[in-house]
């Protein structure tokens, strides 16, 4: 086969590519340059790019840069920054392996030729009983990545391949260990790609809106300080709110439009259920019984929680929690897996 | 590094980037890399001997361009011409530089860097002369004014003359650059020189060596040195000679000069039969220039397709051709040089420059006639199928 293989110049894809090579597959390597502006993190700093064309040399396949710049910034940094205009927690991650790493990048597969995009994600594939594929959680429970591919449709699957999915982490360093390359050690990103490091999401922020002050109120009703950015204030922080000692206190609601941040006691996070919208179905929704006990993932490598979920309506769900648990920032997306914790049944962004 | 690039025939049309050095070229330098290594600023005969290839390099060159050989500087190439011109006459008189929009980076970002005035092109992406002339009567102490002669993406040509009485009027002391780089083959620089104070030139656009340029620089007129050092050049640029580079390109812009003539008829003739052969081939492909152009460049825009696609299809097939220019990571970036011009990025994105030169031959047309019509219907194919797929 001839594959498209996105080598971000990390252990992963690089090991991805050395696979699928030794596979006897026709390999082509692609960085894809997102972020145009200035950052020291994450996966599009030229380093990055020299470090992928250079694993790419090392394993004699071909190596291209494509500049995505314009839709990253399109679907990923300007919905980023409208969301703290908005109050919401966005999910840039989700939204970069959505619209760049799977959708742009498998349109340019097809379009060049190529019989399937491979990717270093920690994750599997495979065939559900009705004949569709869906996400299996990676090898490595450490290292999945499921919740950050849920939305990848059936069609899609079958053009994808995970190379690494059924390997540990410590497999997939092993072995670019001892092919020698110079990618072995290099540590996991973490941070959101384009926040440099020393500036951070405040200063990200701060040059591209204009922060508002908020009051902090108890939920009680009485004012317990000030905040000079509501914007940066996220459901369940404790921290930065200025309070100046006292017990522990956590936000629970973020009201942006009337410049207000509602703290509380730890329990007061907890609630019964969530609503969410833009669902996300990689097989026919209908394979999704309403209602139905299910998992839910609230962020990449967070903990998981029995609910049970029902479809409201073409773009809305609940999940009502089998006991109740502390709430998840709106913006945020959940993903749901089936009862054995195995397979990705769907995904949804938290509204309330 | 064992076979890169030596067991693969390629069609080659991206002299504008770099033209492939000519044998006679190659020949004439090696003597210098081991032989005559002496270094020519030396005491002793040997560097004797060194000195006078460099004191024969110039005049040669001087003679290709008109000037006298003293006015010739030899530098590492266009980008440090177009540095030493913009910075060395900033940091000597001060004052305020211009520059057009379609400028090479090497310019435009010099001009940004000292905080210059940036003027419109016309469409065609010659400096507007309406806004140079008014940029120039508003302005009080422009001390250097920067155009090209030849565009490097699009091909077109600044009238020197034009410009030159333009601010001669009003700045009769501004220093005058061109960045010739793109002129070399294809316009005589005898014709370019008497209107400017400072001309650069890069030799790897003429077939010969990367790395080595020439700066002319008119007698009187004073630039500050970007290089300190051992006072090579009249002090003018430090640095040991590069021998075998100076030599090479001296030969280089001899056997240009030499065949100009014959060579822009023939090129001329090529580039129409691409243009043409484009045009009839493909719906959405369209010339993007009307006007006069040198003979090397032909540039396309492939309305609604992505020239980043265009390029991968073309370099299967083994054509090696280019967009716009690259930043640091390799990635194509939108050319700045359509965007002042005002094409609008829905065509500019499908931009292709085809840049032809003394290797070029008819069948390397054909070849990339056919090879684009064919990655553009496939392209077109993949666009319709995703449009019925939503």
């Amino acid at each position: 086969m001839k594959v498209l293989v996105a080598m971000s110049g990390g252990v992963d894809s690089s090991v991805a590519a050395l696979i699928l090579r030794d596979q006897g597959h026709e390999v082509v390597g692609v960085t894809m340059r997102l972020w145009g502006g200035e950052s020291d993190t994450g996966c599009c700093s030229v380093s990055d790019v020299d470090d992928a064309r250079r694993v790419a040399q090392q394993l004699d396949i071909d190596h291209l840069v494509f500049n995505f710049s314009e839709e990253f910034n399109e679907h990923v940094v300007a919905p980023y920054i409208q969301a703290h205009v908005d109050g919401v927690t966005p999910n840039p991650c989700i939204e970069c392996n959505r619209h760049l790493k799977f959708d742009r990048l498998i349109e340019r597969g097809h379009a060049l030729g190529f019989d399937a995009v491979a990717t270093g994600h920690h994750a599997r594939i495979e065939a559900s009983p009705e004949g569709d594929l869906r996400v299996v959680r990676g090898e490595d429970p450490k290292k999945d990545q499921s919740y950050v591919v849920h939305m990848l449709k059936s069609d899609d699957l079958a053009y994808t391949l995970f190379p690494v999915g059924q390997m540990n982490k410590s497999e997939v360093r092993e072995i670019a260990q001892r092919y020698g390359l110079r990618t072995a050690g290099k540590p996991d990103s973490q941070d959101v790609c384009f926040i440099g490091s020393t500036t951070g999401r405040e200063g990200f922020l701060g040059s591209r809106i204009a922060f508002r002050s908020a009051e902090v109120v108890d939920i009680d009703g009485s004012t317990a300080g000030q905040v000079e950015a509501v914007e940066l204030v996220t459901v369940g922080q404790r921290r930065g709110l200025n309070l100046g000692g006292g017990p522990t206190r956590y936000v629970v609601d973020v009201d942006v439009a009337n410049q207000k941040v509602v703290i509380g006691r730890e329990q007061d996070l907890y609630v019964d259920s969530i609503i969410l919208n833009r669902l996300s179905w990689p097989y026919q929704k209908d394979a999704v019984k309403s209602p139905t006990t299910i998992l839910v993932q609230g962020s990449a490598h967070g903990a998981r929680f029995e609910g049970t979920l029902t479809i409201v309506d073409e773009q809305t769900a609940r999940v009502d929690w089998k006991t109740p648990q502390k709430k998840i920032a709106p913006g945020q997306t959940v993903v749901f897996y089936d009862i054995s914790d195995r397979f990705v049944l769907g995904g949804g962004v938290v509204t309330r | 590094m064992s076979n890169i690039g030596l067991t693969r025939d390629y069609v080659y049309l991206d002299h504008a980037a770099t033209s492939p050095m000519r044998p006679t070229v190659a020949e004439v330098m090696k003597p210098f890399h081991d032989q005559v290594y002496a270094n020519p600023s030396g005491s002793h005969r040997f560097a004797r001997d060194a000195r006078r290839v460099i004191d024969e390099a110039r005049d040669n060159v001087a003679d290709v361009i008109g000037c006298r050989p003293g006015e010739i500087v030899f530098t590492s190439g266009g980008t440090e011409g177009a540095n030493t011109a913009v910075l060395g006459t900033i940091r000597r008189r001060g004052g305020v530089a211009v520059c057009s929009s379609a400028e090479h980076h090497a310019v435009l970002h010099c001009v940004e860097h000292v905080g210059g005035r940036v003027l419109p092109v016309t469409e065609t992406g010659v400096i507007d002369p309406i806004a140079l002339r008014q940029t120039l009567r508003e302005m009080s102490d422009v001390s250097l004014v920067s155009t090209m002669a030849v565009n490097n993406e699009v091909g077109s040509i600044t009238d020197m003359q034009e410009v030159s009485r333009a601010v001669r009027r009003v700045f009769p002391e501004a220093v005058l650059h061109t960045d010739a780089v793109q002129s070399a083959c294809w316009m005589d620089l005898r014709d370019i020189w008497p209107n400017v104070d400072v001309l650069t030139l890069s030799a790897h656009k003429f077939g010969g060596p990367k790395g080595v340029g020439i700066m002319v620089v008119r007698e009187g007129v004073v630039l500050e040195p970007l290089l300190f050092g051992g006072g090579q050049e009249r002090d003018r640029r430090s640095g040991t000679h590069n021998v075998a580079g100076i030599v090479g390109t001296a030969t280089a812009l001899r056997l240009t000069d030499n065949e100009r003539v014959s060579e822009i008829r023939r090129i001329g003739l090529l580039r129409s039969r691409l243009l043409d052969g484009l045009e009839a081939a493909i719906d959405c492909a369209k010339r993007t220039m009307i006007s006069d152009t040198v003979a090397g460049i032909a540039h396309v825009c492939l309305e609604g397709l992505e020239n980043e696609s265009l390029l991968y299809l073309l370099d299967e097939h083994g054509i090696c051709a280019s967009a716009a220019s690259a930043c640091a990571s390799g990635a194509m970036e939108p050319s700045h040089v359509l965007a002042a011009m005002g094409v609008p990025l829905q065509r500019s994105k499908g931009a292709l420059r085809f840049s032809l030169g003394h290797t070029t031959t008819e069948s390397d047309i054909d070849i990339t006639i056919n090879a684009v019509a064919q990655a553009a219907t496939r392209l077109l194919q993949a666009g319709q199928r995703k449009v019925t797929a939503q």
